[in-house]
């Protein structure tokens, strides 16, 4: 079985070097997420309305290989912009990835941009 | 190796091994411990809880396992009949031989039967163990079924005398008690708080009869009819309990002839030894200062003495003198006594403040100077008992108005007293003997965080309870006092608890996530933990559905389905109190099949179609509602299921159509939000097949209408539902519902079950019941509007989401494309199918 969570990979602002046109910003809830297809990537993105910030990462969470954080609830922990994992409530930075409230890998995050009310997803190919 | 006996697996028996155990020094000797009961040692404290919920286990000190687990060989149901002192031995009534390097006796006490002509006929128990309330309740079971009215009478107004007639009103049998003396509780009580008692219990059904002796008991065929006093004073009854005091179990010691007092008890110095020094008596066997006694307290401290003693630390001694005072409940009446309850005015000076018409009685003695507590006693009201009896322990000094102490706060009382102003020495605890302390060390050295972990660190308020509320004051001062905050507040992004938000929505009338958190909160985003509590008390305040907001809520009410592991979901509609047709039995099998869902009927009883991607989920509710279903809400903090047999509808035992019932509960409280599920159950009759009294609300069929229980659940901890109303009719039961149901939504803590919250409900079930059906808060009318309101809102949120584009757009697994998951793979399963297992 190949393992998944190979194929994704934090990309950094800088790295990008292709912006996918994803779907209009209205096509996700304000303060919660929908899933990207991109590829043969699945990726969550949430509209963070309270921080009028973006974030994009890897819909597969890293503790069981479930596609499933995008339908995760968004929120903070001590002021870092976190998800939680809809099976287990595991916490995710949406910063830098890192796994919050246990010690699972950190998850894969990707740069966001707004254009014209469409929602751009960062990669680098 | 040394070997210890010990013979009697009481609650002292139990101590005694608990604290041999938690000694380093116990790994040298060997533990043997005998039982002439068939099970490991109870709380006989609490004897009359097995009437409520019959569950013998509850009851056990430590479960079986636990004497393995700690090296202890346990022998239960077997006798110790003889003890050889020349050569060190015991011989059991199996005739199995033992011996022993030292041998512990905690054989306790029996009930003492007086005799009283016709004392040998059926129908007459004592109270003391749980086979003797065994045969009690077979034997009223019988009696009753013959006569409804059936009365039953206890010989004894004492402490226990009392207990038992709670067992016996408990039974639905009318209760009597008989005394001998003059009062009620001769012992503890003097004859104004004796009066005050006697009033109060018979307001709540008890006959109390004083200066009754016994001449004989009547009797027909050998089953008693009634006991005569004088020649024309009879009481009939038909069944009868012994309660006329102890006789402790000496037999032992006498045939080895250890010495024993004039009126029985095996004589121990302040090292529990016998006149044996190898032979140690410990609890109500004990006869130390030429005195037996009969409190758990003492008991326990014997206990400590003797385990100190034979491993060598020989210093522990027993204390000349000895604290008797004691706090209870009985039958839901605080009766507590310290100290000197009944003084010599010559010694002091007593305050007395009684009020017959609330039923309250406090009195406290004074020294002749006015500055010392000698003791007390309290009827009625023993929330002062814990201040009070921590200062005449520790001499404290007191208010120079010593009334101040006892009146009401209204009248010039005040609170006197801050636990915190204890000296370390005071014990607080004196069923382990736990000190203020080591309470507050616990909590200081940073080994307790919190209630939970004194608890367990120190055992303090494990015995009788009587002191937990002192260990929780002390605890949070404690933790205060270390600058650490104590709340009970949902999460960092609020400093207020569900409750406040409750009131707080309520009353400010708010309808979104951010406008909560943007005018009440610590200037975070919130999260995983506050947004479902604020969006499931905004649901059972608006009558939201979980549409309204779905991004505050969690992950199944998000999806209205139950979220599986591998991401895909469940399906369950409801099928009121089970009951199906045919067609529809058909159409979810038809339905299941359409969609290769894994089908299976659930713990609760209902069909769950499983497997279904979020994309498919609109289809299969569209397909259910044209066939007449509706959401199940499996996966809502909300009203599962009303679980129902199938009552006199068919079964040739119903007493009521339980079914039709259930199901106009079910289609009732259906979609309401509240802190956790709740769940229901109907039965027809008492043989109970619905489990009622495994759920939330539970109803039992009987003659004259339905009894109702409250706040029971199976999971993590199971616990029986309590009998709240008997006898009651459709329309009262609903009543009782709504009003218990929106009190436990307004005021439970988040994902707390109604078995959680009314066992920690201050005042327990008696305080609900005056809430609830006295409507003492003047709220009752409220409650039900409330929910009324909420029944009356009831949408089925399937129907609204397939009908509103808007809403449907989250049902789709990616916002930019038709397809579905890729990632999902399914294994064949017993020809249906299952998620790959995880790696």
């Amino acid at each position: 079985m190949t393992i998944i969570s190979d194929k994704y990979k934090t990309v950094k602002p800088e790295e990008v070097t292709v912006w996918f046109k994803a779907a209009p910003v209205t096509a996700f809830p304000k303060d919660g997420g929908a899933c990207v297809k991109y590829k043969d990537l699945q990726i969550a993105v949430f509209n963070f309305e309270r921080l009028n910030t973006w974030y994009a990462c890897q819909n597969l969470s890293p503790e069981k290989q479930e596609m499933v954080l995008s339908r995760g609830m968004i929120g903070d922990h001590k002021g870092i912009p976190m998800v939680a994992c809809p099976l287990h409530k595991k916490t995710f930075s949406l910063e830098n990835g890192e796994n919050l409230n246990s010690d699972l890998d950190p998850i894969a995050v990707y740069p966001i941009k707004i254009e014209d009310d469409f929602v751009y997803v960062g990669f680098s190919e | 190796m040394k070997t210890i006996l010990v013979v009697g697996n009481g609650m002292v028996g139990y101590k005694f091994c608990e604290k041999f155990v938690a000694k380093e020094e116990s790994k040298q000797f060997k533990l043997v411990v005998f039982g002439e009961e068939p099970r490991p040692a109870y709380d006989r404290v609490h004897l009359s809880e097995f009437f409520e919920n019959q569950d013998a286990k509850a009851l056990e000190m430590a479960p079986a396992e636990w004497y393995t687990e700690n090296g202890i060989e346990l022998i239960v149901d077997e006798r110790v009949a003889d003890i050889h002192r020349t050569n060190k031995t015991i011989t059991t009534a199996k005739n199995r031989e033992f011996s022993y390097d030292y041998l512990v006796l905690a054989t306790g006490s029996s009930a003492f039967v007086p005799p009283i002509k016709g004392v040998e006929k059926e129908g007459i128990f004592v109270y003391r163990t749980i086979e003797d309330l065994e045969g009690m309740l077979a034997y009223a079971a019988k009696i009753k079924a013959k006569n409804p009215n059936a009365k039953a009478a206890v010989l004894g107004g004492g402490l226990l005398g009392l207990e038992a007639g709670k067992a016996v009103m408990d039974m639905g049998l009318e209760p009597h008690i008989v005394e001998f003396a003059p009062k009620l509780m001769p012992r503890q009580l003097d004859s104004r708080s004796s009066q005050v008692l006697q009033l109060k219990l018979e307001s709540i059904g008890l006959n109390i009869h004083l200066s009754k002796a016994t001449n004989q008991i009547l009797g027909d065929d050998g089953y008693i009819t009634g006991m005569e006093f004088g020649e024309d004073d009879v009481l009939d009854v038909e069944m009868l309990v012994v309660s006329a005091g102890i006789r402790p179990r000496d037999e032992l010691g006498r045939s080895c002839g250890l010495e024993v007092g004039v009126r029985g008890g095996i004589v121990v110095d302040n090292k529990m030894q016998t006149s044996d020094s190898n032979i140690y008596a410990i609890g109500e066997i004990a006869l130390y200062n030429q005195m037996i006694y009969g409190l758990v307290a003492p008991g326990y401290d014997m206990a400590g003495v003797a385990v100190d003693q034979i491993i060598g630390l020989t210093e522990t001694l027993m204390p000349a003198e000895i604290d008797m005072s004691t706090k209870l409940k009985l039958i839901g009446v605080d009766v507590a006594s310290f100290g000197e309850p009944f003084m010599p005015a010559a010694k002091g000076h007593s305050i007395i403040f009684e009020n017959k018409t609330q039923h309250l009685y406090k009195r406290i003695n004074v020294s002749l100077d006015g500055k010392k507590l000698l003791g007390g006693i309290l009827v009625g009201d023993a929330s002062d008992y814990s201040m009070l009896h921590q200062i005449y322990l520790n001499g404290m000094p007191i208010p120079e108005d010593a009334s101040q102490l006892i009146l009401p706060a209204s009248e010039g009382g005040g609170s006197f007293g801050d636990v915190m102003d204890l000296p370390d020495g005071a014990q607080i605890c004196s069923c382990e003997n736990v000190t203020k302390g080591q309470i507050c060390g616990t909590i200081e050295s940073g080994e307790s965080k919190d209630l939970a972990d004194v608890v367990s660190c120190t055992k303090a308020g494990t015995g009788c309870g009587g002191c937990k509320p002192m260990v929780k004051d002390l605890t949070e001062a404690t933790l205060k006092s270390l600058g650490i905050e104590v709340k009970d507040s949902i999460c960092e992004h609020f400093d207020l608890n569900r409750q406040d938000l409750y009131k707080i929505i309520q009353v400010k009338g708010y309808n979104t996530f951010n406008e909560v958190l943007d005018n009440h909160g610590n200037g975070g985003h919130g999260c995983e933990l506050c947004k479902p509590v604020v969006a499931s008390l905004m649901a059972s305040i608006n009558a939201d559905t979980a549409n309204k907001e779905y991004a505050i809520q969690d992950s199944n009410d998000r999806f209205l389905a139950n979220i599986q592991r591998n991401g895909t979901y469940s399906v369950v509609p409801r099928v009121p109190g089970g009951e199906i047709t045919p067609d529809k039995l058909i159409a979810l099998g038809e339905i299941a099949k359409k969609y290769d869902l894994y089908t299976k009927v659930t713990g609760g009883v209902r069909i769950d179609l499983f497997g279904a991607t979020l994309n498919q989920l609109p289809l299969i509710w569209k397909d259910l509602i044209d066939h007449g279903f509706e959401s199940g809400h499996a996966y809502g903090k909300s009203l599962r299921t009303v679980k129902t047999c199938v009552g006199s509808t068919w079964c040739r035992y119903g007493m009521d159509e339980s079914v039709s019932f259930g199901i106009e509960l079910e289609n009732r409280y259906r979609g309401i939000r509240a802190p956790h599920k709740i769940k229901g159950g109907v039965s027809g009759c008492i043989r109970e097949c619905a489990e009622a009294r495994g759920k939330d609300f539970g109803l039992i069929a009987v003659e004259g209408g339905w009894n109702l229980y409250l706040g029971g659940n199976g999971g993590a901890t199971p616990r029986h539902a309590e009998l709240f109303a008997e006898q009651i009719d459709n329309a009262t039961v609903i009543k009782y519902i709504d009003r218990y149901l929106m009190l436990y939504m307004r005021t439970a803590k988040p994902l707390q079950r109604t078995a959680a919250w009314q066992e920690r409900l201050e005042g327990g079930l008696n305080y609900l019941k005056e809430v609830i059906i006295d409507d003492k808060l003047g709220i009752a009318e409220d409650l039900e509007n409330e929910m009324q309101t909420l029944v009356n809102k009831f949408e089925c949120e399937w129907t609204q989401a397939i009908n509103d584009p808007e809403m449907m757009k989250r049902f789709n697994h990616f916002v930019n494309s038709e397809e579905e998951d890729d990632n999902l793979v399914f294994v064949p399963l017993r020809e249906q199918k299952m998620p790959e297992k995880w790696v």
